[in-house]
């Protein structure tokens, strides 16, 4: 990408942090910011921002990684009907290696299940057409980024009049739950960094009654080093203001409505429902689950299966981690038990996860 | 899982496009895009669908910015 190098260069980093300094010296107390995408959690590990940013700032990883938020119950649905030995699984490569309550797919598929990791939800439908004997179980987890591909594939399959094509549904909205620590007052989240590609589906707009109701500064950031410099600089300058509004740093790819036809396609095969989040619980219309109309592609209501007990992993914080209320380093098990080769809980087996991040560049 | 890639468009045929980025050729539906593309537009690629386009104007205003805090210097606004 031609444009990479100009949005790292250093000296102008150097600038936006002075900018930053200034920004935050008029304010009482400390400006706590929460990123809720894996993308912006791997990146702010990755340029070491936290070390960047006076002490007065101090950042926070809240629920964006979608494999992680992702209770354990699900993972064991996906891994029951992997047992069956007419469906094939079919996911983004992060799910695979997730630990269920007793096992894992990737622990199925060395004892014979079909899993497969594809690319695309296209793909999946592709693999639906060529094994017309079997059923494909795409496993839809994701946020509105994702959650419009996968309406597409649904649309997509339902064109080609494929019957053997189905999606167990996972996938959530993120503005609820980010209404939701916001009004958590052991968090004190003081502003978002909203997610970028998030936003370019559902817009700015998206997270104009969190600014209403919270009075919490929202700016939509991008993820290059100078993007997010810019968006912390963005969110303190609103803060020290006293004027929370919606702001986008990221708006070369983020425009003013989003995207209306990923939107009306999502909402053509999904709507909203009740969903549990990991360490969050239960979020009212933070889901999205199948219409009416589309249920024949609903892997949870046309392929009945038993599914086991869920249970957590004690000692696991991802849940108190997916809620920015401890880091990684606090846990015992970090580094010692759990690691990326072998890990214990979600957030560090996604690629995305705050402990994969603070394992892999962390200090 | 949100990561998105920005690719050029090189060919279209009705909602498929292929599309390129340091020498790696990726087919991609674009179903979901809102706006028009021409070929030898960016656009962000997720999960195989483009579901943005870069609007290099504004990349350009936004790299404007930055030059112009460089050249301003300190950190006056
Ligand atoms: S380090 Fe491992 S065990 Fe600890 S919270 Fe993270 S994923 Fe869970």
């Amino acid at each position: 990408m031609r444009y990479l190098d100009a949005f790292r260069d250093g000296a102008v980093a150097g600038r936006l942090v002075a900018q930053i300094r200034e920004a935050a010296a008029g304010y009482q107390g400390t400006m706590t910011f929460m990123e809720v995408c894996g993308t912006h959690t791997m990146a702010i590990y990755q340029h070491g921002i936290r070390a960047l940013l006076p002490e007065q700032i101090r950042l926070i990883s809240g629920p964006g990684c979608p494999v992680c938020v992702t209770p354990v119950g699900y993972v064991d649905h996906a891994i029951a009907l992997a047992r069956l030995p007419e469906v094939i699984i079919a996911t983004f490569g992060d799910m695979v290696r997730v630990p269920g309550s007793s096992s894992s797919l990737q622990q199925e598929k060395a004892r014979g299940a079909d899993v497969r990791i594809v690319y695309s939800p296209l793909d999946a439908v592709a693999l639906a057409q060529k094994h017309p004997e079997k059923k494909i179980v795409f496993l839809g987890v994701g946020f509105e980024t994702t959650a419009p591909t996968i309406a597409a594939s649904v649309l997509t399959a339902r064109q080609k009049r494929l019957a053997n094509y189905f999606v167990l549904s996972a996938n959530k909205t993120i503005p609820v739950p980010m209404a939701a620590l916001a009004s958590d007052p052991d968090l004190q989240v003081s502003g978002y960094l909203c997610p970028a590609h998030v936003s370019a589906i559902i817009g700015p707009r998206a997270y104009a009654p969190l600014v209403e109701q919270q009075k919490v500064p929202c700016v939509i950031t991008g993820f290059e080093p100078l993007d997010m410099l810019q968006g912390v600089l963005m969110l303190a300058r609103q803060l020290s203001a006293g004027t929370p509004r919606v702001e986008t740093q990221y708006s070369r790819i983020v425009r003013e409505d989003g995207n209306p036809r990923a939107r009306t396609i999502l909402s053509q095969v999904f709507a909203p429902c009740d969903t549990a989040w990991r360490g969050i619980g239960v979020i009212p219309e933070s889901g999205l689950c199948f219409r009416e109309e589309f249920a024949l592609f609903d892997a949870a209501r046309q392929i009945p299966v038993q599914v086991e007990e869920p249970m957590e992993h004690t000692g696991c914080l991802c849940g108190e981690i997916l809620k920015g209320k401890v880091t990684p380093k606090q846990c015992p098990l970090f580094r010692t038990l759990c690691t990326p080769e072998d890990p214990v809980g979600a957030c560090m087996v996604s690629s995305e996860g705050t402990c994969a991040a603070e394992y892999k560049y962390g200090t | 899982m949100c990561l998105g890639i920005p690719m050029q468009v090189q060919t279209i045929d009705g909602d498929l496009a292929v599309c390129e980025i340091d020498g790696v050729k990726r087919e991609a539906s674009l179903m979901l895009l809102s706006e028009a593309v021409e070929i030898g537009d960016f656009v962000l690629i997720h999960a195989g669908f483009a579901i943005s386009r870069l609007d290099e104007q504004d990349a350009e205003e936004t790299l404007a910015l930055f030059r112009q805090i460089l050249a301003e210097g300190g950190g006056v606004e």
